[in-house]
């Protein structure tokens, strides 16, 4: 392991490290543009320059590899005076449209320039004009070349990543211009990653363009629940100004970083996969269409969950619980309709069928946790024969959990079960067409309101955080559940996912000696 | 004195297979085939003292023994004959009027370094050099001296001639290693080198056109022959191509060593109309320009580095006293803007800037502090870049300015365009 001193500081790195990474393990942060760990070098904004003792030239850190003894400053006169100087070639072309830029705000030519630029501008002379500007791409980014500084970030990831080989970098010098390929569209699963990438604003995100300035987001840590491989994500919402986009909070997804799961991206299906948070919910409970509280809700469902119950009838109870919920969700169903009560026939594996899938993040199972429900709720009997009860009126009460079962049974199907069963109950996020046929709607949160844990294909359990109140009187699944076992008069007594959390790790195996801080934000692998 | 590269130049078909054997052709590479260690023909290049002649001077045979011998990896030897550099024009009368001298020396080399394919890179614009060489190829293959088991030995090698696109960078030899792989003219980060990594991953020597025609009189004549034509630590002699305010403009095949008062006055016929010299540039428009004072200097390449120039591609560009120096700069400026290849920022951004800037100097259009930023631009660009390309850049422009600064000072106080 060579040594090496940057700054004055020593650091002990593996043989192949380069300077910027050495420099990142003690915290500092070189300036860069076109160095992405994920991607291979290209060294060519050279803004990364430091002065590496013994070496006549400055070295780009992107790129040299540390030595035994290497002594590195990131900071010296000779180096500020460069990094300023690329950062002045880099604007020279670079239009001034800051006033009018979505990037704005998360610029690193706008944060390099206040922090090592601040120059006089030296230019006499008109800029060069490109040909495209705000020119869409494809479905998802728009491309404006002028404002690019042509680091090849994206260029390289659709050669390496998605290899796709979409971009390409045409013309010489300063006429140079970043474009597609002739007749190409930007239009792979991926697309949506090179405007995270893109260190200016050359490429943005159509969905999110001139909808919120970035100082107005709210980040919060999250997994995205679009399919069972879990990438990590951020959810960035808009606290401060709730009268632009029709009151929407999210105003877009990134990608968080993860090495074991998604690395730096998600895929453009989870990406845009966020409108449902703020668009056709359900914000209060309803019992045949008209809008009554939850007291009242509560009251329902009770008295027909307790009917049964002294008449000893609990398996004419049919839960179809969902693979959406999370694990602590999960939990409680079990603990409710499986130990408390008993003899609920429950189930969560309906029949759906599988979605888009692809080599790389995407899976064709689109729930975020059936890896959790297999664990949790394991499966007593099938979905089919469930509904195929409740069809015949051989179950009094139905409660469903989040799935439109006139699309996965068929509309005969959901009729006869909302014309024989006694009390067909959807607890759900989002209005769907089972909800017309639903005799008690109960409003529930979705996964960027609620805290919990999702199981992932790969055994991963990994959290998510509540970013902001739910919306209307929509409640965490848990939290109903809860309140029914009270109601019940056979009280669960959770007072938060954490403590369900603690009661799972305490006696379903593969989950013990779990907690919260244990999973951290990176997730953990359930043992075997 | 004795010629060696040019030998041929002024006979007539000095180009056909017939001529070239007539004159010894092809013996060496026989020689070296059939007499010769590989090693044995490296270390006679070695004592040569040959030098890359494309520009850099690197000594050849050092080069050469770079190649790793133990790699599983094919080898290859890629003969760069992009000569864009402006002010050169000599490996064009090599291809096309002695092109088997190099189809010779390509054998040898390939011997030397253990390649069984060579590659030449022809100029885009050099059509009948082209043709040339292509015909001395096919010339060559029929007679077995290409292809497999050359001239009866165990040894197999295939040449092909592929033609540029017209980009001066495909003249950086990373950069030719990736226009040759079919992508564009980008230099590579280096280290690694070609010698290790170099055409599709695999080792590569990559020599000029007169270095690779160098070869053959080597194996023939011996190295001592060779070195003691030129000077201390540069042997053999260089062709010079003389271009600007004489009277005999050409190409020149001088022992290395010849002062440039001698090549300009002597051999060039002197400056045009007995005007006084004003300014030289020795070696390619990369070399910073030299003036009249400093032209007592040996055309070699440490003679030259020790004045602050180069000895680059032989190319010497005279300009008489009716030259405008700020106009000279400013289409060595324009070459440099026009050529960059745009991949890293300071020179894609700097060199049209810097073009733009001396631009509006020449028009008379320019601001007082002009002068100022323009030194400025040219000097933040070479050495921060990935190629030498940057390097020339800073250097040429900047050495227009340092020297003549008076001028673009003048131009930016009368403020007028002088045409």
């Amino acid at each position: 392991m060579p040594n090496l001193t940057i700054d004055g500081q020593q650091v002990d790195v593996p043989v192949g490290t380069t300077i910027i990474q050495a420099a990142r393990k003690l915290g500092i942060s070189i300036p860069h543009y076109c160095y992405h760990p994920a991607l291979p070098v290209a060294g060519n904004c050279r803004i990364c320059l430091v002065e590496v003792e013994k070496q006549p030239k400055l070295q780009i850190s992107c790129y040299t590899p540390v030595a035994e003894g290497m002594i590195v400053r990131t900071n010296s006169p000779k180096v500020l005076e460069a990094r300023q100087n690329v950062l002045e070639f880099l604007l020279v072309n670079h239009p001034l449209d800051c006033p009018v830029c979505d990037q704005a705000g998360e610029c690193k030519l706008q944060d390099y320039y206040m922090k090592h630029g601040l120059y006089d501008s030296r230019l006499a002379d008109v800029k060069i004009k490109k040909e495209k500007k705000a020119f869409a791409i494809g479905r998802t980014v728009m491309l404006d070349q002028e404002r690019c500084i042509l680091c090849t970030r994206c260029v390289r990831f659709t050669e390496n990543i998605t290899k796709t080989h979409e971009f390409g970098v045409f013309n010489r010098g300063d006429h140079s211009q970043l474009d597609l390929y002739p007749g190409r569209k930007l239009d792979n699963n991926y697309s949506g990653n090179v405007v995270d990438i893109c260190p200016v604003g050359a490429l943005t995100d159509r969905d999110f363009r001139f909808k919120c300035r970035v100082w107005y987001l709210e980040k919060t840590k999250s997994v995205c629940p679009g399919c069972s491989q879990g990438c990590n994500i951020t959810v960035e919402w808009d606290k401060m100004r709730p009268h632009i986009q029709k009151q929407a909070r999210v105003m877009r997804l990134k990608p968080r970083f993860n090495s074991e799961v998604n690395d730096y991206w998600i895929c453009d299906k989870g990406r845009y996969n966020y409108h449902f948070i703020d668009e056709n919910r359900i914000v209060h409970p309803q019992f045949n269409k008209e809008s009554i509280s939850w007291e009242q809700a509560m009251d329902i469902l009770a008295g027909a969950v307790n009917s049964l119950k002294i008449s000893k009838r609990m398996n004419r109870i049919g839960v179809l619980a969902s693979a959406q919920l999370t694990n602590e969700d999960l939990f409680v169903i079990k603990k409710l309709f499986k130990d408390t009560l008993g003899g609920a026939l429950v189930d969560f594996r309906v029949p759906e069928k599988p979605g888009e899938s692809d080599e790389f993040l995407m899976k064709a199972d689109k729930n975020p946790n059936t890896a959790g429900a297999e664990i949790i709720l394991g499966s007593d009997t099938k979905p089919q024969q469930i509904v195929q009860k409740a069809r015949q009126g051989e179950i009094d009460l139905l409660y469903v959990f989040g799935h439109d079962l006139s699309q996965l049974f068929g509309k005969e199907a959901i009729y006869q079960i909302s014309k024989n069963v006694k009390l067909f109950v959807f607890q759900g996020s989002n209005v769907n067409n089972t909800c017309n046929y639903a005799h008690l709607i109960l409003p529930s949160q979705v996964y960027a309101e609620k805290e919990g844990t999702f199981t992932n294909c790969q055994s991963r359990v990994q959290r998510i955080w509540p970013a902001f109140q739910p919306l209307g009187e929509a409640r965490a699944d848990w939290e109903i559940l809860s309140l029914l076992s009270e109601r019940l008069g056979s009280a669960l007594n959770f007072k938060d996912p954490r403590s369900i959390f603690n009661e799972i790790a305490a006696t379903i195996a593969p989950f013990a000696e779990l907690t919260y801080e244990k999973i951290g934000d990176k997730g953990t692998t359930l043992a075997k | 004195m004795e010629k060696v590269v040019s030998r041929h130049f002024d006979q007539e078909n000095s180009h056909s297979f017939i001529n070239y054997l007539k004159d010894n052709g092809y013996r060496a590479a026989r020689k070296a085939l059939t007499q010769m260690t590989p090693a044995s023909v490296i270390d006679e290049v070695k004592k040569s003292n040959l030098r890359g002649l494309g520009g850099a001077g690197f000594p050849t045979g050092v080069k050469w023994s770079f190649i790793p011998q133990a790699s599983p990896k094919p080898k290859y030897l890629v003969v760069n004959g992009d000569e864009g550099e402006p002010g050169t024009f000599k490996d064009k009368y090599i291809l096309q009027q002695d092109p088997h001298a190099l189809i010779e020396g390509i054998i040898i080399t390939c011997y030397a370094i253990g390649s069984h394919k060579a590659y030449v890179y022809v100029r885009g614009e050099y059509e009948k050099p082209l043709q040339a060489l292509l015909t001395a190829v096919e010339e060559a293959y029929k007679a077995g001296f290409l292809g497999q088991a050359v001239m009866g030995s165990e040894f197999d090698i295939d040449v092909v001639v592929h033609q540029g696109a017209g980009a001066y960078i495909c003249g950086e030899e990373t950069a030719l290693l990736e226009s040759l792989e079919g992508k564009k003219g980008f230099p590579r980060l280096k280290p690694p080198f070609p010698a290790v990594v170099g055409l599709f991953g695999c080792p590569t020597v990559i020599n000029n056109v007169e270095t690779i025609a160098c070869v053959a009189p080597i194996i023939n004549k011996g190295a001592e022959w060779f070195a003691k034509l030129g000077c201390e630590k540069n042997g053999g002699n260089r062709l010079f191509c003389v271009s600007g305010h004489v009277h005999k403009p050409g190409v020149y095949e001088l022992p290395n060593g010849t002062t440039l008062r001698a090549i300009i006055y002597e051999h060039a016929g002197g400056v045009l109309n007995g005007n006084k010299l004003k300014a030289v540039i020795p070696g390619g428009i990369s070399a910073p320009i030299l003036t009249p004072d400093q032209i007592d200097v040996k055309m070699d390449f440490d003679s030259l580095k020790a004045i602050g120039t180069m000895a680059g591609s032989g190319g010497i560009i005279v300009m008489d006293e009716t030259t405008d120096m700020v106009w000279a700069a400013m289409i060595a400026a324009r070459f440099y803007a026009n050529e960059s290849c745009g991949q890293c920022s300071p020179c894609r951004e700097g060199s049209g800037w810097a073009y733009r800037n001396i631009k509006r100097i020449y028009e008379g259009t320019a601001r007082p502090y002009d002068l100022k930023n323009l030194a400025g631009i040219v000097n933040n660009i070479g050495g921060n870049t990935i190629c030498p390309f940057g390097d020339a850049l800073t250097m040429c422009v900047g050495s227009y300015i340092s020297k003549f600064r008076s001028e673009f000072e003048n131009k930016i106080k009368e403020r007028v365009c002088p045409i």
